[in-house]
């Protein structure tokens, strides 16, 4: 664990592998150290950031050292099933990129538990993993303006779907009814850091 | 109690302190720019701390009582007989009318009981990059104003100093990313004078002046980032991000405006020129991996 300055208020965190970024993050959530506001936890970050009038920098980088996050261990939470119609603009593409063709790209993708690693981009827009996700899938080479909501992704080794319509450049390959984020709802992010998720195929069904 | 939207001014939104703990869902901090202004505009009416006020951006801001009301202004000093930085009782029908801003450019409108739009996401601030919170302010909205919470802090005046006209220099720490950067990047930062761009806004100062390169050209995995980063995109131009800064950003993070200074950067106007200064590191409250370099 490198430990980066970020101004009076944070600090990051920077860890070698996501692995290692989950570990410590489960470490965060379970014993949380008094003044800390906010935990940002990204591919291969942890940003902290705390109430200057509670604690300081100092204070937190000597507790964040002596943590001893167990690694493999994972945060899991509640597991959500998310209704997906695998039509996407670019299934065939990505599936043909990947070396395999739609069906079996829609058979991996629903075969797998995937886990929430981190948010980012949007509110409630969740960057998914799964440790038997055998695929790297390179981002569109022009991203589109325009993303509609519910779309089901894939980008490099992650799974994401898109909370509103956006611009974006992961490859489409479904798209899903369940509203990710819901303002009505709290919280509003469907999709949080330890939320597992299974995508099931629903056919043509909305 | 409501408060008659008359005339919006150029840009006015719904502020109070955010939504601080929920950057792990992807949902940013926002809240008011310049903080110190907006607990001062609360203070001043005996406002809770995290109530909601108006934040007007470049003044022109008229606003009509529709009950009697308790207004306090900070922040930007607005032309016009308009009392600022005063408690101010208003009679129904009378009118809050802001002119341009003589310095800076956001004015906090305090009124006593606070804004009581719908709370979104627990924070009834506008979020102009995540598009959360109450909708931008326009001619005829009608605002509830909620009971008030304390008594009136028994002041006629707070004797604060007007955000500044001319240069303004603030204290900057190396980020998280200073490596990423060759070293006379860092002394061309300290040692030169940044121009606000007028394609700035609540997000961020884009900032002109000397390109800042640097030496590695790999991707950068998105990481976390808060108010006061100075992020250098492939411009080479910085990007100071300000209230609504997004979560995690993908550009590397050179240099840190230290917190207290950002609220000084949120009424900096385009043309305006800022100039950095390398933090004092503190004996105490600052981690060794901050003060090498």
């Amino acid at each position: 664990m490198r430990v980066l300055p970020s101004g009076t208020t944070a600090l990051l965190l920077e860890f070698d592998n996501l692995d290692q970024v989950l570990a410590l993050y489960a470490a965060l959530t379970e014993d949380r150290p008094d003044g800390v506001v906010d935990v940002v936890p990204a591919a291969r970050t942890v940003l902290l950031v705390i109430d200057p009038a509670v604690t300081s920098l100092v204070a937190l980088e000597t507790t964040v050292r002596r943590m001893s996050p167990r690694p493999g261990v994972r945060r899991t939470g509640e597991l959500v099933e998310v209704p997906v119609t695998y039509d996407g603009q670019d299934l065939s593409a990505a599936a043909e990129l990947l070396g395999c063709d739609g069906e079996e790209l829609v058979r991996r993708h629903t075969a797998q538990e995937w886990t929430v690693a981190f948010c980012g981009f949007a509110p409630g827009f969740g960057y998914l993993t799964s440790p038997d996700w055998p695929y790297e899938v390179p981002r569109r080479s022009t991203p589109r303006t325009r993303v509609p909501p519910g779309s089901v992704a894939l980008a490099g080794e992650f799974s994401g779907v898109y909370p509103r319509e956006s611009p974006g450049g992961w490859q489409l390959i479904g798209r899903t009814s369940m509203a990710v984020f819901d303002l009505s709802r709290e919280p509003a992010a469907l999709l949080r850091p330890g939320t597992r998720v299974r995508f099931v195929d629903v056919g043509l069904r909305p | 109690m409501t408060l008659r939207v008359v005339e919006p001014g150029p840009f006015t939104t719904v502020q109070d302190a955010g939504r601080p703990g929920q950057a792990a869902m992807g949902i940013g901090r926002s809240g008011a720019c310049d903080r110190r202004s907006y607990a001062l505009a609360n203070r001043l009416v005996g406002n809770d701390p995290g109530a909601a006020v108006l934040e007007a951006t470049f003044g022109g801001l008229v606003l009509r009582a529709e009950s009697v009301l308790v207004v306090a202004t900070t922040g930007s000093r607005c032309t016009g007989p308009w009392p600022h930085n005063a408690p101010t009782f208003l009679r129904v029908g009378e009118e809050v009318r802001l002119g341009r801003p003589v310095t800076g450019v956001r004015t906090y409108v305090a009124v006593r009981g606070g804004l009581a739009v719908e709370p979104v996401a627990g924070s009834r601030s506008t979020d102009v990059l995540a598009g959360l919170g109450p909708a931008v302010i326009s001619a005829g909205d009608v605002l509830a104003v909620g009971p008030a919470a304390g008594p009136m802090p028994g002041v006629d005046l707070a004797p604060v100093a007007e955000p500044a006209a001319g240069d303004v220099v603030v204290a900057v720490s190396p980020g998280p990313r200073a490596d990423w950067f060759p070293g006379e990047a860092w002394s061309v930062l300290l040692s030169s004078a940044y121009v606000v761009t007028d394609n700035s806004n609540r997000i961020g100062l884009r900032l002109d002046g000397p390109s800042l390169e640097r030496r590695r050209d790999d991707e950068l995995p998105s990481e976390g980032l808060v108010r006061g980063a100075v992020q250098i995109p492939p411009s080479g131009r910085p990007v100071l991000f300000l209230a609504d800064h997004p979560v995690t950003g993908g550009y590397p993070v050179l240099a840190y405006v230290d917190d207290d200074d950002v609220d000084r950067c949120a009424q900096l106007r385009p043309a305006q020129r800022l100039r950095f200064r390398r933090t004092l590191p503190r004996r105490d409250g600052q981690p060794a991996s901050q003060v090498r370099r």
